[in-house]
């Protein structure tokens, strides 16, 4: 994490039509900014968890929560303490990387565990894992050979541990 | 021309169901029976106890007016949209039964918006039911759609979309369900006509399936203890009670609460009524134009007990110099109010009846007693001597808007509802009727909807047939929704409309005599200079009577032969003086310290006495 203002919300919500337009909205009708978002299905299929990057203070970030707890839709809502849970970020991004710099984009691939997952003649496609921060070091390396293009998904993230957000006792889900 | 018409009178003479009456739904119990979804939709209204729709019909809602037509529920064709949505309001919060509404898709869908916003913004309980294109034709551009939905996302408490018409009873009593508990407000309910067409099945009672919403309405107990000790600890506390006192019908568990701790009580515009205005210990409303005890009580308080009220910005003013010394206990169903606006000391989640009943409970074990607040009180009393409310006379000879509506208040009395429109008029109405009960004030207070009066007095008239309901509007706002008259003056609802016609937008143009050098830039109506249009005329175009009254001596006459006449509409066009102004005044932006009790005059506060 970069600021200490950025806070993770994993967001449980009914996997129905629309939810997401309600979770995004209310953070724009209310003014709070989103870093990032990401979405998708969880173990139980009606059950689609949001995880949220919100850049607020404490007293903004309660009433974010609070406004997502009034949408019928949202079912439970943690915060993840960035120490005690695992945060990624995916990135794919297109560098030049013809024959004379290609070595050396490849050991920089190496160093950050990173693959290549397209080659072209001028160009390699590279794919990385993890979180912000490291992502934001390959880029540094990458960026004197010049990035053509990227793409980057919204941070996910997942508590340490055994115990599981999805058992928990606020949430009542189907 | 005495209506109600013969259909309007058989109407009314289907008994509604007991339980209804008593604003829970009846038990029904209905085995499968196959049923087009139309059919499943009225149905549904039945079993849910509705007695009343307002609504008109268009192409897409069209198939569920069909059994709409042999329903017990009686439909009241108005003649606008809005119109509907503000009667489902009036009737809803006099009633505290759910208020509905029926438009079609697109445009009718659309005129709705206001009246949901304005619900939304005073947490008012009414379900609008939309038609929507047929499911294969939606996201087309399709004639008359519109995305009623997506436009209604930030003005609901929630809506749905209808998919199949197998959702349609569960659908429908989550709405209802929704619209009711916790936190009232606006649900609404779009359904596509292929689903209102489709073959289905109709059983009844439904399961509700709302996983995500339990609202928390008992108090937690450790907060009640906390504020009783601050209570038990404050020399100078204000009860601040706001509209989820009304709502939560916890009005009785106040009066106890306030003569138990001999706490001063201050009443904001959503809550008047809640604590009689008679009542020694009531200061009046708080607020820009509020009184200046009220404000002064607020902002000179150690511990503020607020109960279901919000710290709206047209209470505090200027926040960071709001009740500077103030503790808060902050007690509200919606937890996202609690420290939204201004911190909470004591932060209290519940309903405001289970809230004041553990309050009662918890602060007579700790009371200091009456006594403790003496030199609090001496304070208080002072000032409401030296500032009641009040206005001068008009010097030019004009009527004076304030005495017209004082009259109103003293003949009609306290057992009337009264319903304001917004603006000056809506201001004096507050200040100058006395409201000693429960679900006798009728305004729009968080949205500022001018023409909400007389659509909501007509839907407050239907809800409370044996009620006299008299809309105190203005010339401005009358001229929004008054073909709504239409509807009073055919179904026989005979609500008295009380025309304050100052000729302006007169709040508008207070702003401007005191904010912009008197630039009166377009809010002369020309309702005076040129009588256009005549009130008067318009009335009976509109199938009701029409009085004018344009001078003091006529004003209780006038009034009392309004009272007379209750087999149709009645509109007054009281002509007044444009200049009268709102007072007292907390300019907007400015702090409450700052408020000024009539022009150029502020209160003296005398800071040693604290």
């Amino acid at each position: 994490m970069t600021t200490l203002n950025k806070h993770t919300l994993s967001v449980l919500v009914e996997n129905k039509p629309g939810v997401l337009a309600r979770v995004s909205g209310l953070f724009s009708r209310r003014s709070f900014n989103i870093d990032s978002l990401a979405v998708g299905e969880t173990e139980n299929p009606d059950v689609s968890r949001i995880t949220i990057v919100v850049n607020a203070d404490s007293s903004p970030l309660e009433q974010v929560t609070k406004q997502l707890n009034k949408l019928v839709n949202v079912l439970k809502i943690v915060e993840l303490d960035p120490q005690q849970s695992v945060q990624r970020e995916l990135l794919l991004v297109k560098v030049r990387a013809d024959r004379t710099v290609r070595g050396q984009v490849l050991e920089t691939v190496e160093l950050f565990r990173a693959k290549v997952i397209d080659v072209a003649p001028d160009t390699l496609t590279i794919e990385a894992t993890g979180n912000p921060d490291k992502l934001d070091a390959l880029l540094r390396d990458l960026e004197p050979y010049g990035i053509k293009e990227m793409v980057q998904s919204g941070l996910v993230a997942i508590g340490r541990g055994s115990r599981s957000i999805t058992t928990g006792p606020a949430l009542r889900a189907a | 021309m005495t209506r109600p018409t013969p259909e309007t009178l058989a109407h009314r003479a289907t008994p509604a169901t007991v339980a209804a009456a008593a604003g829970t739904p009846a038990v029904v119990t209905v085995p499968p029976t196959p049923i087009s979804g139309a059919g499943s939709l009225v149905r549904s209204l039945e079993a849910l106890g509705v007695e009343v729709a307002f609504g008109i019909p268009g192409g897409a809602i069209l198939p569920a007016y069909d059994p709409l037509y042999d329903s017990k529920v009686r439909h009241i064709l108005v003649r606008h949209e809005q119109g509907a949505g503000h009667a489902a309001t009036g009737y809803a919060q006099a009633t505290g039964k759910v208020g509905v509404c029926i438009a079609t898709s697109g445009p009718g869908a659309t005129n709705l918006v206001t009246p949901i916003a304005d619900a939304y913004m005073d947490s008012v309980p009414i379900v609008a039911i939309t038609g929507q294109v047929a499911r294969p034709a939606i996201g087309t551009d399709a004639f008359q759609e519109a995305d009623i939905q997506g436009i209604t996302l930030p003005i609901t408490k929630h809506n749905f979309l209808i998919q199949t018409p197998e959702e349609i009873p569960r659908i429908m009593a989550e709405a209802f369900h929704l619209a009711l508990t916790g936190r009232p407000g606006p649900v609404l309910v779009d359904v596509p006509k292929d689903v209102l067409q489709a073959a289905t099945t109709f059983a009844w009672p439904p399961t509700l399936d709302l996983p995500g919403y339990r609202p928390t309405l008992h108090p937690h107990g450790k907060q009640i203890r906390e504020a009783a000790r601050l209570i038990a600890a404050a020399k100078r506390p204000v009860l601040y009670v706001g509209g989820g006192v009304l709502k939560a019908g916890a009005t009785e568990g106040l009066r106890k609460l306030a003569e138990s701790t001999g706490i001063p009580v201050v009443t904001t515009l959503m809550a008047l009524g809640a604590f009689p205005d008679s009542h020694p210990q009531h200061l009046g409303m708080p607020g820009m134009h509020g009184t200046v005890p009220a404000v002064y009580a607020l902002q000179k308080a150690d511990l503020l007990v607020t109960l279901g009220a919000r710290f709206d910005d047209r209470v505090t003013g200027k926040l960071d110099s709001f009740a500077p010394d103030a503790k808060v206990v902050h007690a509200d169903i919606d937890p996202a109010e609690i420290g939204k606006n201004r911190h909470a000391d004591v932060p209290i989640v519940g309903d405001a009846r289970h809230v004041i009943d553990e309050l009662i409970a918890a602060v007579s074990a700790t009371a200091g007693g009456t006594a403790a607040y003496a030199p609090w009180w001496a304070q208080l009393n002072d000032l409401r001597e030296r500032y009641p409310l009040g206005y001068d006379e008009p010097t030019d000879g004009t009527l004076a808007p304030q005495y017209v509506i004082e009259r109103i208040g003293e003949l009609v009395g306290p057992e009337a509802i009264y319903v304001a429109g917004v603006g000056q008029h809506q201001m004096w109405a507050s200040q100058f009727i006395r409201y000693e009960k429960p679900g006798t004030w009728l305004n729009s207070g968080g949205a500022g909807t001018m023409g909400y009066a007389v659509p909501a007095a007509m839907g407050a008239k239907v809800g409370r047939p044996d009620t006299a309901v008299w809309a105190i509007d203005g010339d401005g706002c009358f001229q929004m929704t008054n073909q709504e008259l239409a509807t009073c003056a055919l179904e026989g609802i005979p609500v008295k409309i009380a025309v304050i016609n100052n000729g302006n937008l007169g709040m508008v143009r207070q702003w401007q005599t005191l904010f912009y050098e008197g630039r009166y830039s377009n809010t002369e109506l020309g309702t005076h200079k040129h009588r256009i249009p005549d009130f008067v005329k318009l009335a009976e175009a509109l199938g009701c009577v029409g009085l004018r009254c344009e001078s003091k001596d006529d004003v209780d006459a006038t009034i009392k032969a309004a009272m007379e006449i209750n087999d149709r509409p009645v509109v007054i066009d009281f002509t007044v003086g444009k200049d009268a102004m709102v007072w007292p005044m907390v300019a907007a932006g400015t702090s409450n310290d700052e408020i000024m009790f009539a022009r150029d005059v502020r209160p003296a506060f005398d800071e040693d006495d604290l």
